[in-house]
């Protein structure tokens, strides 16, 4: 699986534009554009979502939550719905709630760390290929193009596998993994940003590369790059997910949410919640973050900026 | 023809550094390579006897040499932990792991090609809003999570398939069927919705093509247009889609092999890595990335081959 821009929507080559097409995209972006405020809805329900998730995650340790390792014997795999567990807890007696939520703060410390790493690496090279092109642009690309064709994910299984699992060598994993998505995109919006009349403009009035780069490009692609960051994260927590689930992601005895639905598949028939309330948080989490991503995307469309 | 060569050398070149990286994970492995392989209780005698099989005395370049000289000739050395030659290992379970691939490809383009067939006849319709809300779920389920989903309902709600387990093809065609249908959906489903809007964009833009408004007049009927003139004009990103997807599939049978007990070669990797098997886990690695990239780089010269358009472009 390689994180690749565009796939949860219209992957591959975009097909070529018929004369007809075009004609009729007018009133397509303009049923777009009434679209947006009815599913807008869905929209603030994500971001409610993941504002609940990310909030619960930093005050973890606040709540008044049970301690998410304390087993308790005289409770074992309650059902959710249990006076003092609302989720039920495990076959250890562990509290479900409790267990999600620093589950939460797990994925999103590695999730958000490693998006940082591949933003910022991925985001400069990227940058730099678009704007100097020549030999930079031939160099990034290539390397690029290499490790798109990497099996990445079972690469960093035997990565991980070797050097032993943990958050560290998770997120440096994870990061890497993103950083040749990030070079496209960023690669692709400098191209188009750097042929504009404002760029010329500031190079006739002598400013520096470096002043173009930071001052001019960078505000203009953030938009793009901070929309795909959305997606990537997406992508991110299931690979996180599927690493712990086959148990060289986060190391027991830390909740992560693919370590407690690994745990919960053995007793599937018997206490089918222990497997399913992470998987339900895992799922809502993704899908906020892929429709939040989706939309924004739109919003921060190069296409339609330049139109 | 010149880019075509490129893509392949490019190939290759990829191919090379994996193996890099592949074989250099052993130097990776904490402490003396041959403990880590045989495990604390290894006496010195074996200990020796290992760093002596896997050369360990030798500069690493000279072993990396070595190791891809052997590699080439298909020889990925001997599992010390069940003593079988790695290359037989995986001999045997690949035909597993290529039938839910198959498996898994049939499904999904079963699935999406009526569906982005007819959302794209009706497009912006109930029905195409319906189909796209539904793939944007799709989408964002874990592979594993939907396992669990269908083995939940499927299996051990319904009876309609067996939760776990494999029966070979040799054995009983049909058990054998009645065992992969489900780790084959659970890979299709999530890749259905990616070849169905795929599908569904590219064959809006067909059918604003005079020759299906010709069609149209001449009185054709509709399912005849659709699919005898509209559809394969628009498979072409499809079909290379399809293909790429084939690389991605062998990853990510991983997860469904273990999951469902298929005994394959994502099943092999895992459990490789519980029993400590570092040279089986070496083998599978580097036989999978090699798969992923050379199946990658057909399915792209072989591009050229089916569409027209793209070959002229190459001219």
């Amino acid at each position: 699986m390689t994180v690749e821009p565009g796939t949860t929507t219209v992957p591959g080559p975009r097909p070529a534009v018929a004369p007809g097409v075009r004609r009729r995209a007018r009133p397509a972006r303009a049923a777009r554009r009434s679209c947006r405020r009815s599913l807008g809805l869905l929209f603030w329900l994500s971001a409610g979502w993941l504002g609940l998730v990310v909030l619960g995650a930093i005050t973890a340790p606040l709540l008044p939550i049970a301690d998410p390792a304390a087993q308790n014997y005289q409770a074992i795999a309650v059902p959710p719905g249990s006076p003092g567990h609302p989720l039920g807890t495990d076959r250890l007696g562990r509290d479900l709630l409790a267990r999600a939520i620093f589950g939460a703060r797990i994925s999103l410390i590695v999730t958000t760390s490693a998006v940082t790493i591949g933003l910022v690496v991925g985001g400069l090279l990227g940058m730099l290929a678009g704007y100097y092109r020549g030999i930079t642009e031939r160099l990034v690309v290539a390397a690029t193009d290499a490790m798109m064709a990497f099996p990445a994910l079972v690469l960093l299984l035997a990565l991980m596998a070797t050097l032993g699992a943990s958050v560290q060598n998770l997120i440096i994993g994870l990061g890497v993994l993103g950083i040749p998505a990030f070079v496209r995109l960023t690669r692709a919006n400098t191209l188009v940003y750097a042929q504009r009349e404002f760029i010329v403009a500031a190079r006739s009035l002598g400013a520096l590369n470096r002043r173009i780069l930071a001052r001019e490009i960078v505000p203009n692609i953030l938009p793009a790059v901070g929309a795909y960051a959305f997606l990537v994260v997406a992508l991110l927590i299931v690979a996180e997910g599927s690493l712990s689930f086959l148990g060289v992601g986060v190391p027991p005895p830390a909740s992560s949410w693919g370590l407690m639905i690994a745990e919960g598949r053995d007793s599937l028939k018997q206490t089918p919640w222990v497997a399913f309330i992470p998987s339900a948080f895992m799922f809502l989490t993704v899908l906020s973050f892929n429709l939040i991503g989706d939309r924004l995307r739109e919003e921060s469309d190069v296409r339609e900026t330049t139109l | 023809m010149r880019s075509r060569l490129t893509k392949l050398a490019t190939a290759l070149v990829t191919l090379f550094i994996v193996s890099l990286v592949v074989y250099s994970l052993q130097e990776l492995l904490p402490g003396d390579p041959a403990i880590a392989i045989l495990g604390e209780q290894a006496t010195p005698e074996t200990i020796a006897a290992v760093r002596a099989d896997l050369a360990l005395d030798d500069p690493y370049l000279v072993r990396y040499v070595a190791w891809l000289g052997d590699a080439l000739q298909f020889d990925l050395g001997r599992s010390y932990r069940t003593g079988f030659p790695v290359v037989e290992e995986i001999v045997n379970r690949l035909p597993i792991t290529l039938e839910l691939m198959i498996l898994a490809q049939v499904i999904a383009l079963g699935i999406a090609i009526p569906l982005g067939t007819l959302a794209a006849y009706r497009a912006k319709s109930r029905f195409d809003r319906t189909i796209t809300g539904a793939a944007f779920g799709l989408v964002s389920v874990p592979e594993f999570v939907l396992g669990l989903l269908l083995i939940y309902y499927l299996a051990l709600g319904l009876g309609l398939f067996p939760a776990t387990g494999w029966v070979p093809l040799t054995q009983s065609p049909a058990q054998n069927l009645h065992h992969a249908l489900l780790p084959a959906l659970t890979m299709a489903l999530p890749v259905a919705p990616v070849y169905q809007r795929l599908l569904r964009s590219d064959m809006t833009a067909t059918l604003q093509e005079d020759y299906i408004t010709m069609a149209q007049s001449k009185g054709l009927s509709t399912s005849h247009i659709l699919f005898r003139h509209a559809l394969r004009p628009s498979s072409f990103s499809l079909v290379t889609l399809a293909g790429i997807n084939t690389g991605r599939l062998i990853g990510g049978s991983v997860i469904v092999e273990v999951l469902f007990a298929a005994p394959g070669i994502g099943q092999l990797m895992v459990q490789s890595i519980f029993l400590r098997d570092f040279i089986m886990l070496q083998g599978t690695v580097i036989f999978v990335a090699a798969a992923y990239i050379l199946v990658n780089s057909l399915v792209d010269v072989a591009y050229g081959f089916i569409d027209p358009r793209v070959r002229y472009q190459d001219a």
